[in-house]
């Protein structure tokens, strides 16, 4: 069973009296415990397509259905519960709420789903425990490091059980050797917590930790590859 | 989660410590000027209302005179042109009128042992205590026995007290008017100074008969210096006036085109239009005090907009981690609310002060009332909330992509 199945998905944009096709009649089917690579140059229209299958956007042609629900006509409130339970994002500036500590803001997920305290703590911390961050959790984001701040945000994607979690660069700020440790946790999580990631890159170094390389350009598939 | 959204709220507002005050400024002046305009407006009610009560409510003063002879106009209470039986004669024929006294008046000196003291000394009857609405502090009022036998008995007010007695109990002591001795039954509690400015505690009071047989020789027979007229109510105050005008008049055998020999002061009234006039000047200063507040209000719309905008990114990451519309409203909603809860309670602080220094060191009466306190609380969660659903609104609208790319 696919975990996301996508048909002629395009996404337009209207810029004066042209229309621009960020993404031009995409097809994909994406199945459960995938580790998928995007590639392409700027402006293929990788990172549209992630915050289309993150329900951050919607597609403006096409039919993309998320564990067989059909996301399209869903209200704001519906694709907020969607994100809350189902996707965990990643981003490249980490984007972690300044005046919260590690702590807090992993349990940000888990408050908009109202889950209650003591249960939002301890699922916190076992989560910054399962990034290597357990000793950092009472620190506010601007005293920890790249490499650490990118593993709040992991511990905060993965807080709620979300089955997939969406990267959008998460190594464009890191340097090479702690791009390669989040990439390995990252791997980590894919083997041992059966976690689908999609993650969107440029680097082939990066992409190659991953076991299917897609390669987008001009808002479409130009090709795929296994490894 | 309401407490962590209070939280997130508390924080963002400590954040910008001194923005926050400045957006709650107007709200602190408005509450506090609420506070003190109304705590004034009361200190002015209860004063003349105390006045009032001092003359004696729905009073009319009759004063005699005011006539012309040989086309010289005298000044009211010139001549002595009422008299005792004016008095009775009001009390009888008009419904309208519960009462009357009269008084025979002169400043005399008094006596007592090495003490001397210069007093208004009134002959009166015993209605004049309820007109004036005299209580006492100790001892008893002169009563008809009194009156019908003419006995040297006095009533004393408080300053007569103070200036013969001292500490002494004045009660049965005798003191001496005109070197005739008068023994002191009943001292009257202290009423202040009237709304004319004299001190009406500077009085003694005894039987009309006593005073006329004793004191005063060289007036005319029940000839009285002023009749005190108690109309039945407020609303018959007009009616009193009107029917004391034709019974004197015809009493007297005035001609129509002739004036009157006597003077009319309905004081009631005249303080209850003062009254009233107060009561429109607090409501008008407590509603443009109200209108700050709705100005303080659109300050804090104001800076919850700007803090909206800036914010954008913080409001795309929370929606990226799933909180809904509700959740962003309600997030500056209740921020909006708590800044205007600070403000009132600052305002509320500052108009307690505000009045109370009014009130200690301007000598300007000033009541705080628990009224306002919490009108003025509840109209700013009122205006929090009515000030704070736009930006909120606005924020839960962002689209959270556009949010999170914001710069």
């Amino acid at each position: 069973m696919s975990l996301i199945k996508i048909h002629n998905l395009k996404k337009v944009y209207k810029m004066g009296e042209e229309f621009i096709y960020a993404l031009n009649d995409i097809s994909l089917e994406i199945q459960k415990n995938e580790f998928v690579s995007i590639m392409g140059p700027s402006g293929s229209g990788k990172t549209t397509f992630l915050s289309i299958v993150g329900c951050l956007d919607q597609a403006t042609e096409g039919e993309y259905y998320l564990d067989d629900i059909l996301i399209k006509n869903l209200s704001k409130n519906q694709l907020a519960k969607i994100r809350n339970q189902k996707i965990g994002f990643v981003f490249q500036k980490f984007y972690l709420l300044p005046r919260l500590t590690a702590l807090e803001n992993v349990e940000l997920p888990l408050i908009y789903a109202n889950v209650p305290k003591r249960e939002r703590i301890e699922k916190a911390k076992f989560y910054l425990s399962l990034v290597g961050l357990e000793s950092r959790m009472h620190h506010f984001p601007n005293q920890l490091s790249g490499g650490q701040q990118q593993r709040v945000a992991i511990a905060r994607a993965l807080v709620n059980q979300a089955p997939i979690i969406l990267a959008d660069e998460p190594t464009g700020n890191l340097d090479t050797k702690t791009s390669n440790d989040i990439m390995e946790l990252f791997v980590r999580l894919h083997r041992e917590n059966h976690i689908t990631i999609i993650l969107v890159t440029h680097e082939r170094d990066i992409a190659k930790f991953s076991k299917r390389i897609i390669y987008f350009q001009d808002g479409k598939i130009l090709k795929e590859k296994r490894v | 989660m309401i407490l962590i959204i209070i939280k997130i709220a508390l924080d963002s507002i400590l954040i910008h410590k001194l923005r926050s005050f400045l957006t709650v400024l107007g709200i602190i002046i408005g509450v506090s000027s609420v506070i003190i305009m109304v705590a004034i407006g009361n200190g002015a009610k209860l004063e003349i209302e105390k006045q009032i009560s001092s003359i004696g409510s729905n009073l009319i003063i009759i004063l005699p005179g005011a006539t012309s002879s040989g086309g010289v106009r005298f000044g009211a209470g010139t001549q002595m042109t009422l008299t005792i039986q004016d008095a009775e004669a009001l009390k009888k024929e008009s419904p309208y009128i519960e009462d009357t006294s009269f008084s025979i008046h002169e400043v005399l000196q008094i006596v007592y042992k090495n003490m001397n003291w210069s007093s208004l000394v009134r002959g009166t009857n015993t209605s004049f205590f309820r007109i004036q609405e005299w209580e006492l502090e100790r001892g008893r009022f002169f009563n008809e026995d009194d009156i019908k036998s003419g006995n040297r008995v006095a009533v004393i007010g408080s300053t007569v007290v103070k200036n013969l007695f001292g500490l002494e109990d004045p009660i049965d002591k005798t003191i001496r008017i005109k070197k005739l001795p008068f023994k002191v039954i009943g001292v009257l509690k202290e009423k202040g100074t009237s709304p004319r400015g004299e001190d009406q505690d500077d009085v003694i009071l005894v039987p009309y008969t006593t005073a006329q047989r004793n004191l005063f020789g060289n007036v005319l027979l029940d000839r009285v210096r002023v009749i005190y007229v108690k109309a039945r109510s407020f609303n018959d105050l007009f009616l009193a006036e009107n029917d004391i005008k034709l019974i004197l008049r015809q009493r007297h055998k005035i001609q129509k085109n002739q004036e009157d020999d006597f003077s009319v002061r309905n004081i009631t009234q005249f303080l209850q239009a003062r009254q009233e006039s107060s009561r429109v000047m607090t409501f008008l200063l407590g509603a443009i005090a109200s209108i700050s507040l709705i100005v303080g209000g659109i300050g804090i719309m104001n800076i919850m907009l700007v803090s909206v905008t800036e914010r954008t990114k913080e409001i795309g990451i929370r929606m990226a981690v799933g909180a809904t519309t509700y959740h962003i409203q309600i997030q500056f909603l209740i921020e909006a609310i708590l800044l205007s809860i600070v403000g009132s309670i600052l305002g509320i602080l500052l108009g307690i002060a505000g009045a109370l220094i009014s009130d200690i060191v301007f000598h300007f009466k000033a009541i705080i009332s628990f009224d306002s306190i919490i009108i003025s609380l509840f109209l700013t969660m009122i205006v929090g909330v009515v000030f704070g659903f736009y930006p909120a609104y606005k924020a839960s609208l962002l689209d959270p992509i556009e949010a999170l790319r914001y710069e």
